[in-house]
């Protein structure tokens, strides 16, 4: 009885409502207000994005149409480039440090043991408050004087004087490494610790009664078996690491001599500190083209296996 | 032997698994519990290294008092940030859960196309096309408003909020419905007294993520909002850690950051699960 009603409903799924046609066009009241507000702050900036990009367009006065003009100067842009280099540098050396944090983590967690919920939660806080106060409490705690490390390591004697690590590039780029990692490895091992948790634990078992070690498991059933959970981890690390911004402006302010000036953070200038609202709409096109890339390469990591719906 | 030497090996090895436990959690802790308490040390005592990390000299709260002589105040970026993070909420279950229904038991031209289209704003990066919502928010007369804001943080919540809300109408059984409409609800009142007590997890969860979305968001703020009495708090401590108000008091940042954390912190330790079946609904799907 109950599979009958599971079949003659499952396929009717955009079913015909009881009522006629009348009834269905409400569905259009019902959605428009999310429709408009889309339309008006996402198609629209959209479109006027691409449309600024061809114009000479100053904050105050007239803009005037210069086709093509702003993406040329965009090839001689050397610090765009040097902003977008950086960008990808510190997208890949993130990228890992979070997973390699992020997935032991999940494998730690995701055993269930006393204390699970103890060291997940723990695990997972900094994630919940956002950049700008994770930003502005590290910019503390890496501050010379009146910060953590610095005091510490010369209290304990590493170093001979208090040395300020945001005065040069490398230590104030993996300080920032650092920060990122703390903030968002709770939030990857989350979607991690999903991944995990859709294993059959009888492959497992049939795997470890076949003799295979805990290494041959996780490299034949764990990693295949989260490809998709492994992919959409990493999309999201991606991206979000493309467009970083808070970090490097709250805590670097692009320094030291603007060698951590990101993406977004370049177009930022360009836009709303020089003013010059044509070029950042060029800028912001090249972005969202490497986005929308992604995301391509995001479909298709993420299709379903074959066979399986 | 051989047993107990396996239940002592188990031992150790349980006593290392709950060590690392620790030691991890303590890492991932320590910055927030470190600013917490710092933030209670008197001026003077705070503007020196955190080693010990709680208040020597006594406990005090003079930190947020400097901080109130800053700008504007405390209160008012407080006041503003609370106001753009609630009517984001308000407004984006308002608006999601009447599109998840629409979606979800309506059909009519176009649904599926209107569906994709909303759904995939969530690939375009906001910060590409802040300058030309900066020009929208001029020409319909919201430029440097709260409200202006408000429509911005509810537009891009809604990809997430208008799935999960979908989601959560579908899972509605259509029986339940098609037995309120005999006993002659509207689709209104259907709409309220039926399926919103059936779909309050969901609603929470989006209002759960609208809220700290909203609390956190620093860029469009920090472009949108150029006059100072619209600051956010992320806006005026950033404002305040750069200088603009004069020599820093790192006090007073320890301050700022435990009252932008806090909210966050309390509000996910009480909906934890929500939060939770909010990223694994994004994560599966």
């Amino acid at each position: 009885m109950t599979t009958i009603t599971a079949e003659t409903s499952a396929p009717a799924r955009p079913r015909k409502l009881v009522g006629a046609g009348r009834r269905q066009w409400v569905g259009l009241l019902y959605v428009a207000p999310a429709v408009a507000l889309v339309t008006v702050f996402f198609i629209i900036p959209l479109g006027m994005t691409a449309w600024m990009s061809l114009h000479n367009w100053p904050l105050m006065g007239e803009h005037s149409f210069i086709g093509l003009a702003n993406y040329w100067a965009i090839l001689r842009d050397t610090r765009f480039w040097n902003a977008l280099r950086f960008t990808g540098w510190y997208t890949l050396v993130v990228t890992v440090a979070i997973f390699a944090v992020a997935f032991p983590l999940a494998l730690f967690i995701e055993r269930p043991r006393r204390l699970t919920g103890f060291y997940r939660t723990s695990f997972f806080m900094p994630a919940v408050i956002g950049f700008a106060s994770a930003s502005l409490l590290w910019s503390w705690l890496l501050n010379v004087d009146s910060g953590l490390f610095s005091p510490a390591a010369f209290d304990l004697g590493l170093t001979e004087k208090k040395v300020n690590l945001l005065a040069t590039f490398q230590p104030a780029f993996w300080s920032i490494i650092a920060m990122v990692v703390w903030k968002v490895a709770g939030f990857t091992m989350i979607i991690l610790m999903t991944g995990l948790q859709s294993i059959p634990s009888e492959l497992q078992e049939a795997a470890m009664i076949d003799g295979a070690g805990p290494f041959a498991r996780f490299r034949a059933i764990t990693l295949p078996l989260m490809r998709r959970t492994l992919a959409l981890a990493l999309i999201l690390s991606v991206a979000g690491s493309i467009l970083a911004f808070d970090q490097f402006y709250i805590i670097l302010r692009g320094g030291p001599r603007n060698q951590t000036l990101t993406a977004v953070y370049w177009i930022f200038n360009q836009s709303f500190v020089s003013f010059k609202l044509g070029y950042g709409a060029a800028l912001s096109m090249i972005l969202l083209a490497i986005l929308v890339a992604l995301s391509t390469i995001q479909l298709w990591l993420l299709r379903k296996p074959e066979g399986v719906d | 032997m051989a047993q107990a030497r396996s239940r002592s090996s188990r031992l150790r090895l349980g006593i290392a698994e709950h060590a690392t436990g620790m030691i991890a959690s303590v890492l991932f802790l320590a910055p927030i519990v470190w600013t917490v308490l710092s933030a209670f040390k008197p001026s003077q005592e705070a503007r020196l290294p955190p080693l010990p990390p709680w208040p020597t000299t006594g406990f005090s709260v003079e930190n947020y008092g400097t901080l109130n002589t800053f700008g504007d105040g405390l209160w008012l970026p407080a006041q503003n940030s609370i106001y753009v993070s609630v009517m984001t909420v308000v407004f984006s279950v308002i608006v999601s859960v009447l599109a998840g229904y629409g979606f979800s038991r309506f059909r009519f031209p176009f649904k599926d196309l209107l569906f994709v289209v909303i759904l995939s704003t969530i690939m375009i990066p906001f910060q590409s096309i802040l300058t030309p919502i900066f020009l929208v928010l001029t020409k319909i007369g919201l430029h440097n408003t709260l409200t202006g804001l408000v429509c911005v943080y509810v537009t891009l919540q809604l990809p997430f909020s208008i799935f999960m809300m979908r989601n959560a109408f579908d899972a509605v059984p259509r029986e339940i419905e098609e037995a309120a409409r005999m006993d002659g609800a509207n689709n209104v009142t259907m709409l309220i007294r039926v399926m919103l007590p059936l779909v309050w997890p969901g609603i929470v969860t989006i209002a759960l993520f609208a809220f700290l979305g909203a609390w956190n968001e620093f860029l469009a703020a920090l472009v949108l909002m150029t006059d100072q009495s619209k600051f956010t708090l992320p806006i005026m401590m950033t404002a305040l850690q750069s200088g603009r108000f004069g020599a820093i008091d790192w006090g007073a940042v320890q301050a700022g950051v435990t009252v932008m954390m806090v909210p966050c912190l309390i509000l996910f330790l009480l909906l934890q699960r929500f939060y939770i079946r909010g990223l694994m609904a994004g994560a599966v799907k």
